[in-house]
C-alpha cells in the first residue's frame, strides 16, 4: 500500500515537473484569466497552463463577472476572454489596456489580422471567428434531391419538401430560446436586410419592413421546428442534429465539430455545413470572434507574463492539435470540411455583429419581445412598436437617449 | 427584567434586523427614485474586426462614456420621482388596452403580465398546498409506529430538493422527447409538446411547486397533530361522529392557527416565484414579478443594466405581498386581541 502511494507520488511529481513541457519557458509570475467556458477555450487556456503558474476560470457566467472583476485595483483577472459584444463594457471602463507595444515585442507570430483596433490601437488579440451558418444532413438532402437551400425561401420550401417526406421528426431546428438566442436570430434577419438598428443619436429604428420580413421569416420557419422552439437553445439544437431528428439549421459553427463526435452523434458524417441564408442584402447572420483581453490594473511585469503566456495559449502548436474545435484565425489553422459554412458565409459578405451600448440594450428588448408575435399575441408592427418602446425606457434610463 | 437586561438581549438581533432587513430595504426604496448614469459623449470612432483573410474597418459614430480622471467612468446621479415606478407598471398603456376591453393586448404589458401568472399561481397553489399537506400530515399520523419514519424521510424528500435543481428535473423529464412526455404520447397515441403553450407550462409550475412545498405542510401539521386534544377526539367518538366530522369539527378548528402561518408563509414564498420561471425557461409565455426584477437586473453584453427599474419592481413586489397578506394578517391580529 505503502509502495503504491509512493509510486504515485513519484508519478505526480514527475508530472508537475513536465507541466511546461508543451511551453517553450517557464512562467514565474502568477497569472489568472477568466473566459467563457466552450471548447476552443478550453483548448487555449490547457496550453498557457503548460507553461505554469496559470489559473484558468472556465465560467459561462464570465460576461457578468468581466465588468466588476477588471475594474478592481488591482484587477483580479490578468487575462479576459470577450467576444465583439463582451469586449464593449471593458473597453468602455476603460479597465483593458492597449496592446501595441506588447505586440512589438512579443506579437511576431500574430497576423494582422487578429489584431482588434479601436481607432488604430490595438486592444484585443482575436484567436477565432464564429457565425451561425447552415448545417444540413447531406444524405437526406441528396435523397430528395433537394439542392442546398442559400435563402430563406429556399430553405422553407426544402422544409416543406421533408415535411411530406416524413424522414425526420422535424424539419428544421432553430435557436430559437426567449432571451439572448431568439434576440440573435432576429438579429441575423435583420441584418441580413443590410438596415440599421438605430436611426440619429441612438434612436430605434426597427419597425419598419425589414423588421417585419425578419419577424415574418422566422415564424414561417417555425411551422417547421419542434412545437418547443421558445426553450431550444444552441446545446438542444446540436442534440437534436446528433439524435437525427432535425434535417436542417442555421446553427453556430462551434457547434459543427460535435456532428462528427463519434460518442455522442448518431450522424456522423451525414451532416454538411453550407453558407447562411442569405437575406435580401447579405447572408442572414453575423459575425463574430472571441478572443483574449489584458486588464489595465496590473503592474507592466504582470502584463509581460500575461501577454507572453496568451501567445503560447494561441500559438500554432495549439491550433495543430485543436484543429477542429473552432474556426481559427492562427496561423497554423487547416480549414477542413466542418470550416467550409463559416468560410462561405464570411466569402458571402456576412456583417460583423454590430456591438455596442445601445445594441445590447436592443438586444435585450428583442429578447424579451420577439416571442409575442411568435406565439400570436401580437401582429408584426405591435411587436416591433412595443420593442422600440422597451427599448427606449432602457436607453433613456442609461442615459443613452435623451 | 429590567431595562438593560432586556436591551443586552434584544439588541443584537435589532441590529441585525436593522442591518439585514432594513437597510437593504431602504436603499432600495431611495435609489427607486433616482436613475444613475453614465455622461456619454458621441465620438467617430474606427472598429476593426477580423474576417477570414482581411479586416472589415467600420467608422461610425459612437455614444462612449467619459472617464474621469480617477480611471472610472463618470456618473450622473438624477432624482426622477416615480418615473421608474411609471416605467414599470407602464399605466398609459395599461389604461389603453383596458379601455378598449382588450386583455390581450392588456396581457402583452410586462407588468401586468407578470402580475396575473404570479396570482394566479399563488392563488391556486395555495389550496393545493394546504390540503395536500393536511392529507400527507394525517397519513403519517395514520401509520403504523413501524413505517412512520421512513414515511416521514420519503415525504420530506421534495422539501430537500433545490428548488431550480428540481424544476430542472422536472423541466428534463418533459422537454422534448423526456421519459414522461414520451410515456404520455405513447399512452395517450398522440403528439405531446408540454413546452409549446403557456397553459401546460403553468401547470406544470403549479404541480412543481405543490409537490416541492407540501411536505412543509405536511411537516407543520403533522407537529401540530400531536397536540390534538384526545379527550375531545373520545367524546366526539362517542356522540358519534364520523371520521369527517372529527376532522372538520375538532381537528381543524386545533390546526387553525397553524394552518394560517403555513399559508402566510406559502403566499410570501409564492409570490416571489422565481425559480420555476428559470427552470423551466418559461419566459417566451409565462414571466412572474420576481423574474422581472431579476431581467433587470441582468446586464447585457454591453454591460448595461436597469437598477432604477429593478428597485421599484422590488418595491412593487414588496407591496403586493403586503396587500395579499392583509386578510391574514387582520385575522391574527384579531384572535390576538381576542386572546389577549
Amino acid at each position: 500500500m505503502v509502495l503504491k502511494k509512493l509510486t504515485l507520488a513519484a508519478a505526480f511529481s514527475l508530472s508537475a515537473a513536465t507541466a511546461w513541457a508543451g511551453c517553450s519557458f517557464e512562467n514565474s509570475v502568477p497569472v489568472k484569466s477568466l473566459s467563457a467556458g466552450f471548447e476552443a477555450w478550453k483548448a487555449v487556456t490547457d496550453a498557457m497552463a503548460e507553461c505554469g503558474n496559470f489559473e484558468a476560470a472556465l465560467d459561462q457566467e464570465f460576461r457578468e463577472k468581466q465588468p466588476e472583476a477588471f475594474a478592481a485595483n488591482p484587477s483580479l483577472y490578468q487575462i479576459g476572454g470577450v467576444a465583439n459584444a463582451t469586449m464593449i463594457p471593458l473597453l468602455n471602463a476603460g479597465s483593458i489596456r492597449p496592446l501595441d507595444d506588447l505586440v512589438a515585442k512579443y506579437g511576431q507570430n500574430l497576423t494582422p489580422n487578429q489584431l482588434i483596433k479601436v481607432d488604430g490601437v490595438t486592444y484585443a488579440i482575436a484567436m477565432m471567428v464564429n457565425t451561425q451558418h447552415m448545417m444540413y444532413r447531406e444524405d437526406i438532402l441528396s435523397d430528395l434531391g433537394i439542392a442546398v437551400p442559400t435563402t430563406y425561401a429556399e430553405v422553407l420550401a426544402a422544409a416543406e419538401q421533408i415535411k411530406a417526406a416524413g424522414v425526420v421528426d422535424y424539419p428544421l431546428g432553430g435557436t430559437m430560446k426567449t432571451g439572448w438566442n431568439l434576440a440573435q436570430d432576429f438579429v441575423n434577419m435583420y441584418m441580413g436586410e443590410g438596415v440599421s438598428f438605430f436611426g440619429d443619436s441612438n434612436a430605434p429604428s426597427i419597425n419598419n419592413a425589414a423588421g417585419v420580413t425578419s419577424l415574418e421569416t422566422l415564424k414561417a420557419l417555425t411551422a417547421y421546428m419542434d412545437p418547443e422552439y421558445l426553450v431550444s437553445d444552441s446545446t438542444y439544437v446540436q442534440q437534436q442534429f446528433q439524435q437525427g431528428k432535425i434535417a436542417m439549421a442555421n446553427l453556430w459553427a462551434s457547434r459543427a465539430a460535435a456532428m462528427d463526435d463519434e460518442a455522442e452523434s448518431q450522424v456522423v458524417g451525414k451532416v454538411k455545413m453550407s453558407a447562411a441564408p442569405m437575406g435580401s442584402a447579405r447572408p442572414a447572420t453575423t459575425l463574430w470572434w472571441d478572443g483574449v483581453v489584458f486588464a489595465a490594473n496590473m503592474s507592466d511585469d504582470e502584463a509581460d507574463a500575461a501577454f507572453k503566456l496568451a501567445m503560447e495559449g494561441i500559438d500554432s502548436e495549439m491550433v495543430t492539435a485543436n484543429n477542429d474545435a473552432a474556426v481559427w484565425l492562427i496561423p497554423g489553422y487547416t480549414p477542413g470540411p466542418l470550416a467550409a459554412g463559416a468560410a462561405a458565409t464570411a466569402g458571402a459578405g456576412a456583417a460583423p455583429y454590430p456591438a455596442s451600448g445601445p445594441m445590447g440594450l436592443m438586444h435585450t428588448a428583442l429578447g424579451n419581445g420577439v416571442a409575442a408575435f411568435l406565439t400570436g399575441a401580437k401582429d408584426a408592427e405591435t411587436t416591433l412598436a412595443d420593442i422600440e418602446a422597451a427599448y427606449t425606457t432602457a436607453a433613456k434610463e442609461a442615459g443613452l437617449m435623451q | 427584567m429590567n431595562f438593560r437586561t432586556f436591551i443586552a438581549f434584544v439588541g443584537p438581533s435589532i441590529f441585525m434586523m436593522l442591518l439585514f432587513i432594513a437597510f437593504p430595504l431602504g436603499s432600495v426604496f431611495v435609489q427607486s427614485f433616482y436613475v444613475t448614469q453614465p455622461i456619454y459623449e458621441t465620438v467617430t470612432v474606427e472598429t476593426c474586426t477580423p474576417g477570414f483573410l482581411t479586416q472589415t474597418c467600420v467608422t461610425e459614430e459612437k455614444s462612449i462614456p467619459i472617464l474621469g480622471e480617477d480611471g472610472d467612468i463618470e456618473t450622473v446621479t438624477n432624482y426622477v420621482g416615480l418615473q421608474s415606478y411609471a416605467n414599470v407598471l407602464e399605466l398609459g398603456r395599461a389604461w389603453e388596452a383596458l379601455s378598449q376591453g382588450s386583455w390581450q393586448a392588456f396581457q402583452t404589458i410586462d407588468f401586468w403580465k407578470a402580475l396575473r401568472f404570479t396570482l394566479t399561481f399563488t392563488l391556486i397553489t395555495l389550496p393545493l398546498v394546504l390540503v395536500s399537506g393536511l392529507v400527507i400530515a394525517i397519513v403519517i399520523n395514520n401509520a403504523s409506529k413501524m413505517v412512520r419514519g421512513p414515511v416521514i424521510f420519503i415525504s420530506l424528500l421534495p422539501f430537500i430538493i433545490t428548488p431550480v435543481i428540481g424544476a430542472l428535473s422536472i423541466n428534463w423529464l418533459f422537454r422534448g422527447d423526456g421519459i414522461l412526455t414520451a410515456t404520455l404520447e405513447w399512452y395517450l397515441d398522440r403528439d405531446i409538446a408540454m413546452f409549446a403553450q403557456a397553459w401546460t407550462i403553468e401547470v406544470l409550475m403549479m404541480t412543481y411547486r405543490v409537490w416541492h412545498v407540501a411536505p412543509f405542510a405536511a411537516i407543520i401539521f403533522y407537529a401540530a397533530l400531536q397536540t390534538v386534544n384526545q379527550d375531545s377526539l373520545e367524546s366526539a367518538v362517542i356522540d358519534g361522529a364520523s371520521r369527517w366530522q372529527r376532522l372538520r369539527y375538532v381537528i381543524i378548528p386545533h390546526l387553525m392557527p397553524l394552518i394560517v402561518f403555513v399559508s402566510m408563509i406559502h403566499l410570501m414564498d409564492s409570490y416571489r416565484v422565481f425559480e420555476e420561471v428559470i427552470g423551466f425557461s418559461s419566459q417566451g409565455h409565462v414571466i412572474s414579478l420576481q423574474w422581472l426584477t431579476f431581467d433587470f437586473l441582468t446586464p447585457d453584453d454591453s454591460g448595461n443594466r436597469s437598477i432604477s427599474r429593478a428597485s421599484a419592481s422590488a418595491m412593487l413586489t414588496m407591496i403586493g405581498i403586503v396587500i395579499i397578506l392583509i386578510p391574514l394578517l387582520r385575522r391574527t391580529w384579531r384572535d390576538h386581541k381576542e386572546t389577549g
